[in-house]
């Protein structure tokens, strides 16, 4: 039976992991629990960031906020909202994918710097946050950043601890930027091209000025390949008839408007385009665009694998029924050959045990970060494993 | 004597230099090895050119096997080293140490592949900033990231401080746009990170780098986030006759939804000195000017243009001009951009760098004159204003005895009034030499020691780019 701890004080989180780091014993670490990912944390206490609640700063005309971690998201959302302001890179919910229960926080997105489609235009969630305090495995409290826009005082800790899902600190706040909303939104919907064709017209799109925030293409009967603009309504009408005409040669193309192309940009952002059933294992890969259509076609040859792109080819969502390693040899050869990585997303307990879900690096990249968890949690106390 | 002290040079290195360049001379060609005193000057100091040190030598390699091999060797040798761009860094951070080897990058400069479809470019280290926009210009595309220095300014450079730039409040600073780099540790090991897709596998290690100031290891290829270039881009100029006015209407303005690429500002000493050098067209009369850029086709730069004017009306601007012509911008953005060396002509001046929430504009504005005043020196006021990103410029003359060091500290305070605000103590220039004893106002004990502990992880004998980010005492070695 697992223990949990839930801290509502940096002075309890330092206290709990000293203490830890001094006998030695293993912590898990989490924020709502609906980021079931990873390799499972053999720990027999968790640490639940869930008491560490509230927005401790909200400055809308300087367009920034700052919570502690485990403030659910959907609380920052809804104040962000009455000010026509959102944080723009879109983080993904994973609850329907993973099917998990909990509340998602603003701790869990930074720490697995949960990026949804507009990442192509605005950047990842590490892009956006721009401070952080987090507590080491040695029981202290470090910051890095802070609550300005532009920052390059010291090593930056804020990138290096989003995204390094609870293995180098505890986060106990996380600042980040933020944008106003746009004032309208429309998706182009062109329909029927296969995958290479539809790549070939996304990366077309993002050639040109015209600022797409969303490209994804959804293989199907037919197919459909979606390329969003936001903005004010008058440019957005604008850029629309342009890339319109501009795309002409890839077919006539359908508008799909404001809520009705939100929702279908809250579909993609959460994988649900998929449908990925419970058998299968459901693979995120990331591969320069071009590649995408590659890798779909091999790994649906290979293993009847199904997919959907994102990122206008560079984001392969792949499910695969079948085979004992949920296609693991098969996604790592590939993206050795073609040099981008994969993320085992879901897949069962044992099979997350069995093979590293995070891609394997390099032996020189692996000594670097080796030794950089050793400086930031020296007894490896920090949910070990978990990206391992 | 200056404020910043170097630490004592290594007599044990200084007194093995033949030895050691004699090693250098068996991994280089003759030509990559700098030796004669006279040719290591020229490498002796950067942009903060108060400060000089003439280094051991200086070797400028031209591949990533021959970079590994040099470090590895000193390395080996505990022998420091010194990475350098093209040397505009304004905080010292080229500044080489008399017991350091300068390991320049220059000759590293071929762009190495372009890729349009998916928007990256890969390019040696050595390449110049501007030279990558030049690149890829004639296909209707440029790198975003855009300091002053950029005819000069490597992506090594860039890299290594995470540079800005005045366009960075709607693109980013070169962190965010940078996929992917292949760097040299200081054993030699050659590690490449990252690579042409949007995200990296594992811990953000590129984020750990970018911006970590030479200290971690030797970039020597960049892969880079390339953008389409806007269909038209117009500067519009905004006089105002207060800085809380000035201050006022910039929140506004982004308070309503609009990004414009840039929102620069400049005092009236500022302006002054810009206008006569660049004829840019900027009103004498005001106390504050913003250059407010915009972008897009004809009509959304014209719509965008008419809801910043309607904004901005209710904060009392005293001139409002748009441009008219493609000179006219050129030459808006030529005295902005031309501003630090129009300032060289009139005095010697110390550039600041630091970052305030922008709310605190007028606050902060007060607290520099005063401080300025208070050590009887004059200061001009230029800045990024969109993200609140200063660069008071102290003027003094330096053929005047003890005015340097009135200046570093009048400096000094104005960065430390940043932090006091909830502001920071760089924003784009880096710490460098220059600021590496103020990192205690912003940083604790434990932040520092968890900094320098990945120091020692990644270069344990602390031997690239050593005497620069961290103050030189508490240190581990």
């Amino acid at each position: 039976m697992t223990s949990i701890l839930l801290p509502d004080s940096e002075a309890e989180i330092e206290a709990i992991l000293a203490d830890a780091a001094a006998t030695g014993s293993p912590i898990a670490i989490h924020g709502g629990g609906s980021r079931d990912i990873g390799r499972p944390v053999q720990a027999a206490r968790m640490l639940s960031t869930r008491a560490m609640t509230g927005v401790t700063l909200y400055e809308p005309s300087e367009l920034v906020l700052s919570a502690r971690a485990g403030t659910p998201l959907v609380e920052i959302e809804a104040l962000l909202d009455q000010n026509r302001q959102r944080l723009a890179f879109e983080p993904i919910d994973y609850r329907g994918l993973l099917g998990t229960k909990g509340e998602p926080t603003i701790g869990g997105v930074t720490a697995s710097n949960a990026s949804g489609p507009r990442r192509i235009q605005a950047g990842a969630a590490r892009d956006h946050l721009i401070g952080v305090r987090a507590t080491t495995g040695r029981g202290e409290t470090i910051k890095s950043g802070g609550r300005v826009m532009k920052n390059v005082t010291g090593y930056d800790f804020v990138k290096l601890l989003a995204g390094s899902w609870g293995t180098l600190g505890v986060l106990t706040e996380v600042t980040y930027k933020l944008l106003p909303k746009a004032e309208t939104e429309t998706t182009l919907v062109f329909e029927g091209l296969d995958d290479v064709r539809a790549v070939e017209a996304m990366t077309t799109a993002l050639g040109t000025p015209f600022e797409i925030t969303g490209a994804a293409h959804l293989p199907g009967a037919p197919s459909k390949t979606l390329l969003r603009f936001e903005g004010f309504a008058n440019s957005c009408e604008y850029r629309t008839a342009r890339l319109r005409d501009l795309l002409a040669a890839f077919g006539d193309a359908e508008a799909v408007r404001d809520e009705d192309s939100a929702d279908l940009w809250r579909a993609i952002r959460d994988v649900s385009p998929l449908e990925a059933r419970e058998d299968e294992v459901v693979w995120r890969i990331s591969v320069k665009p071009t590649d995408g259509p590659a890798v779909a076609a091999r790994l649906r040859a290979e293993l009847g694998a199904r997919c959907f792109f994102d990122w206008s080819g560079g984001l392969v969502w792949t499910a695969i029924a079948g085979p004992a390693d949920g296609g693991g040899a098969s996604v790592r050869n590939l993206m050795a050959a073609l040099g981008g990585h994969a993320t085992m997303i879901r897949a069962p307990h044992g099979l997350r045990a069995a093979i590293s879900p995070f891609q394997p690096e390099s032996p020189a990249v692996t000594a670097i970060t080796h030794r950089i968890r050793e400086s930031f949690d020296p007894a490896g106390i920090l949910n070990p494993g978990r990206m391992g | 004597m200056s404020a910043i002290l170097m630490p004592k040079p290594d007599e044990r290195v200084l007194a093995r230099r033949d030895a050691i360049i004699a090693g250098l001379a068996t991994l280089l060609p003759p030509e990559a090895l700098i030796t004669s005193e006279d040719e290591r000057r020229a490498y002796e100091t950067d942009a903060l050119t108060a400060y000089r040190q003439m280094p051991l030598a200086v070797v400028l390699p031209e591949t990533t096997e021959q970079v590994s091999a040099i470090l590895a060797f000193l390395n080996a040798e505990g022998v420091k080293v010194v990475a350098r761009g093209a040397g505009t860094s304004l905080a010292g951070g080229a500044l080489p140490a008399a017991d350091a080897v300068v390991l320049g990058v220059s000759k590293m400069n071929k762009i190495l592949d372009v890729d349009i479809a998916n928007r990256t470019i890969r390019v040696e280290a050595g390449v110049t900033n501007l030279g990558v926009s030049g690149a890829v210009q004639h296909l209707g595309f440029f790198y975003a990231p855009d300091p002053s220095s950029q005819l000069a300014c490597t992506i090594a450079g860039n890299i290594g401080m995470n540079s800005g730039g005045a366009h960075c409040l709607k693109y980013g600073v070169t962190t965010n746009n940078v996929l992917g780099v292949k760097m040299v540790m200081i054993d030699g090991t050659i590690v490449e990170i990252g690579g042409a897709a949007l995200d990296a596998p594992g811990l953000d290690l590129l984020g750990l780098i970018v911006g970590s100031e030479g200290q971690i290891g030797v970039v020597t290829e960049a892969t880079l986030r390339i953008l389409p270039l806007a269909e038209g881009a117009r500067p519009m100029l905004m006089g105002f006759q207060s800085a809380e006015d000035c201050g006022a209407c910039v929140a506004a303005i982004i308070g309503s939804g609009i990004i414009p690429v840039a929102i620069e500002y400049m005092d009236r000493p500022a302006i002054r000195v810009c206008e006569a050098f660049a004829h840019a067209g900027y009103p004498l009369d005001v106390e504050a000017l913003l250059i407010i850029e915009v972008e897009g086709s004809e009509e959304e730069i014209a719509d965008l243009i008419s809801r910043i004017t309607a904004i901005a009306a209710d904060y009392n601007p005293s001139t409002m001009k748009v441009s008219q012509s493609e000179a006219e911008s050129a030459a808006i953005w030529k005295g902005r951009k031309s501003a630090f060396g129009a300032m060289g002509r009139i005095a010697d001046y110390m550039c600041m760098d630091g970052t305030i929430p922008t709310g605190q504009l007028p606050r902060v504005l007060t607290g520099i004159a005063d401080i300025c005043s208070g050590y009887g020196l004059e200061v001009a006021n230029i800045f990024h204003a969109g993200d609140g990103n200063l660069h008071p410029l102290v003027l003094f003359n330096a053929n005047k005895p003890g005015e340097l060091e009135k200046a570093e500290a009048a400096g000094a305070d104005i960065l430390k009034l940043c932090v006091e605000v909830g502001g920071c103590l760089t924003g784009e220039h880096g710490v460098g030499v220059e600021k590496r004893e103020l990192m205690v106002h912003q940083f604790n004990t434990i932040d520092l020691d968890q900094q320098m502990r990945i120091k020692t992880a990644l270069d344990p004998q602390w031997l690239l780019n050593p005497h620069k980010v961290f103050p030189l005492e508490g240190r581990p070695v």
